[in-house]
């Protein structure tokens, strides 16, 4: 039921439908039911954007996330109680400086080591329930993961490096190698099938890293720092290479960074500071001087 | 250049895919083998390493072994040569008419061929617990000598998965069990020990037709029992193959253990 002032007489109408004109004094009615339908999608929007509202799809979850690392008789708490909702198909930065955890979030976020306590839960499993088989199908098959040092294997080539996650999905041969060169030939590296990785360049080899994080179409591509050993222009490059596989395919993207240019093109930004979240950002809260930095970019 | 567009349709709706999770990770063994062997031949330089260790291993114990079998042959070879002299002999005294230089040459052979099993008849016995004894040394030498052929795979193997621990982590990434791994390091060790074997084969059965060949002439080739020779070389095979799996298991076991994270936390 909708609720209708006419502009003339005052006549208040009540309505499930749309009103044209008064039925009072034949006023035209369509100015104010159509900025009543505008202030409604509106507060739609805030209330989609308010987290205490809405609920969303969350892909991860994660729930008093503590690691301590014993280094001899010396514990050294890495994060202190970490509470982080993703939302599926989101485009999340992970910030803080060095030491403040992120790396660890990063690395416990993505299964490759286990809390000390609390729990992260991805698509509503918790990773620290999962058998050793388990947790390495879901690393195969859903998270892609690129690191800031490429981390591709030395003496396979970039096709090899590619096809790799697929023998371990045991897809057949014929298949694997098709699939390998389009994502290569996609990520413009399709020239470049047979070389090894030290015959590419940074900006290349963290393309093959790409491809092969999408080699088993994860559901969430982690990057820890993608574009940390990259220059201005290549980083560009994957970040938005990453940016736009985000928006069209919907795959969820958590990154760590530094990097201003991936701040921008984040939805949400979390801010990490000695083991816990200091604060949250919005994309459209805050400010950056995106075109001051665009004029560097092209004139390196 | 790159087309997003259809990447990301490659790639797939990561959303939209199957959430089940399922335990099906497989490596099959063909592709086993050709990454190990892919990584034995472009670390030539590492695998020399390891294999050196088990060359000089397999080449000391085919050593001793051929050199029994060659002297064991030459024994024989010897005796028989005495045994045809001594029946020639034989037949030159009990002959019909001797030329006399013939005579000469029976009569001074004669005494040699008829002296020679007298003298030798005690020797066995004191040779026999001489040789027991110095077979006994051999043995303790052959082992020795395995057992630091088999350290010395072990240190070179602990360092070869200490340089991949970065490539281990990753993989663990992508999704290989730690049977994975630990199946890649003993295919490479096995392939590296069979090679290695073969050379140490090559190199002991080599330096011992030489020596023998030298010293007696390689006639003696003819009297050598091939078929035991050819067993010890595959009992050789087997041993140094062996060595070399056994002694890259603890290595390997270690590095499919590491925690993910921290393998590709490790720098070199």
């Amino acid at each position: 039921m909708a609720k209708y002032t006419c502009p003339q007489c005052g006549e208040q109408i009540e309505t499930a439908g749309i009103v044209t004109v008064c039925p009072q004094c034949h006023a035209d009615m369509s100015a104010v039911v159509e900025a009543a339908g505008h202030a409604l999608r509106q507060r739609a929007a805030e209330l989609i954007r308010d987290d205490s509202v809405t609920t969303h799809e969350y892909i991860v979850r994660t729930r008093g996330l503590t690691k301590i690392y014993k280094m001899g008789d010396v514990e050294v708490p890495a994060l202190r109680g970490v509470d982080l909702d993703i939302r599926r198909g989101e485009y999340l930065s992970i910030m803080g400086p060095s030491g403040s955890g992120k790396s660890t979030l990063f690395n416990l976020v993505g299964g490759l080591d286990k809390p000390t306590s609390g729990s992260c839960y991805i698509n509503e499993t918790d990773m620290a329930q999962l058998s050793a088989h388990e947790l390495a199908w879901q690393r195969c098959h859903t998270i892609g993961y690129i690191f800031q040092t490429f981390n591709l294997i030395p003496v396979m080539t970039a096709l090899e490096n590619v096809t790799l996650p697929m023998i371990f999905a045991g897809m057949s041969s014929d298949e694997m190698l098709e699939r390998g060169r389009m994502l290569l030939e996609l990520v413009g590296l399709g020239g470049r099938l047979h070389h090894k990785p030290h015959e590419l360049s940074g900006g290349q080899q963290q393309r093959v890293a790409v491809a092969r994080a999408l080699a088993n179409s994860p559901a969430i591509i982690l990057a820890d720092e993608p574009t940390g050993n990259l220059d201005l222009h290549t980083g560009k490059e994957i970040i938005e290479l990453l940016k736009e596989l985000n928006v069209e395919s919907g795959v969820t993207v958590i990154s760590a960074t530094h990097d201003l240019k991936m701040i921008d093109v984040s939805d949400r930004i979390v801010h990490i500071r000695d083991g816990r979240i200091e604060r949250i950002d919005r994309r459209e809260d805050i400010e950056l001087e995106v075109g001051t930095m665009g004029g560097e970019e092209t004139a390196v | 250049m790159m087309d997003v567009k259809k990447l990301a349709q490659v790639a797939g709706g990561g959303g939209a895919k199957s959430l089940q999770i399922q335990a099906q990770i497989s490596l099959p063994w063909s592709d086993a083998f050709r990454i190990s062997l892919k990584s034995v031949v472009l670390r030539l330089g590492r695998a020399a390493i390891t294999a050196t260790g088990i060359i000089l291993g397999v080449a000391f114990l085919t050593y001793v072994w051929s050199d029994r079998i060659f002297s064991e042959g030459v024994t024989k070879a010897r005796i028989q040569q005495e045994q045809t002299l001594a029946a020639a002999a034989e037949a030159v005294r009990g002959g019909g008419k001797p030329a006399a230089g013939g005579e000469t040459a029976s009569g001074t052979a004669t005494p040699a061929g008829a002296e020679r099993p007298a003298g030798e008849a005690p020797a066995p016995t004191t040779a026999g617990s001489e040789d027991q004894e110095r077979s006994a040394r051999t043995t303790w030498l052959v082992i020795m000598s395995l057992l630091v052929c088999g350290i010395g795979i072990t240190n070179s193997m602990l360092m070869s998965v200490t340089e991949r621990f970065q490539e281990i982590g990753t993989m663990k990434c992508l999704g290989a069990l730690d049977s994975f791994i630990v199946r890649l390091f003993l295919i490479e060790s096995v392939v590296v020990g069979a090679l290695g074997s073969v050379a140490g084969i090559l190199l002991g059965f080599l330096f011992v037709l030489l020596y023998y060949g030298v010293k007696a002439g390689f006639s003696v080739t003819a009297k050598i029992d091939w078929a035991e020779l050819s067993g010890y070389v595959l009992l050789a095979l087997a041993i140094g193959t062996a060595l070399s799996l056994a002694s890259a298991i603890p290595p390997a076991i270690r590095a499919a253990q590491m925690p993910a994270a921290a393998a590709l936390r490790t720098e070199i």
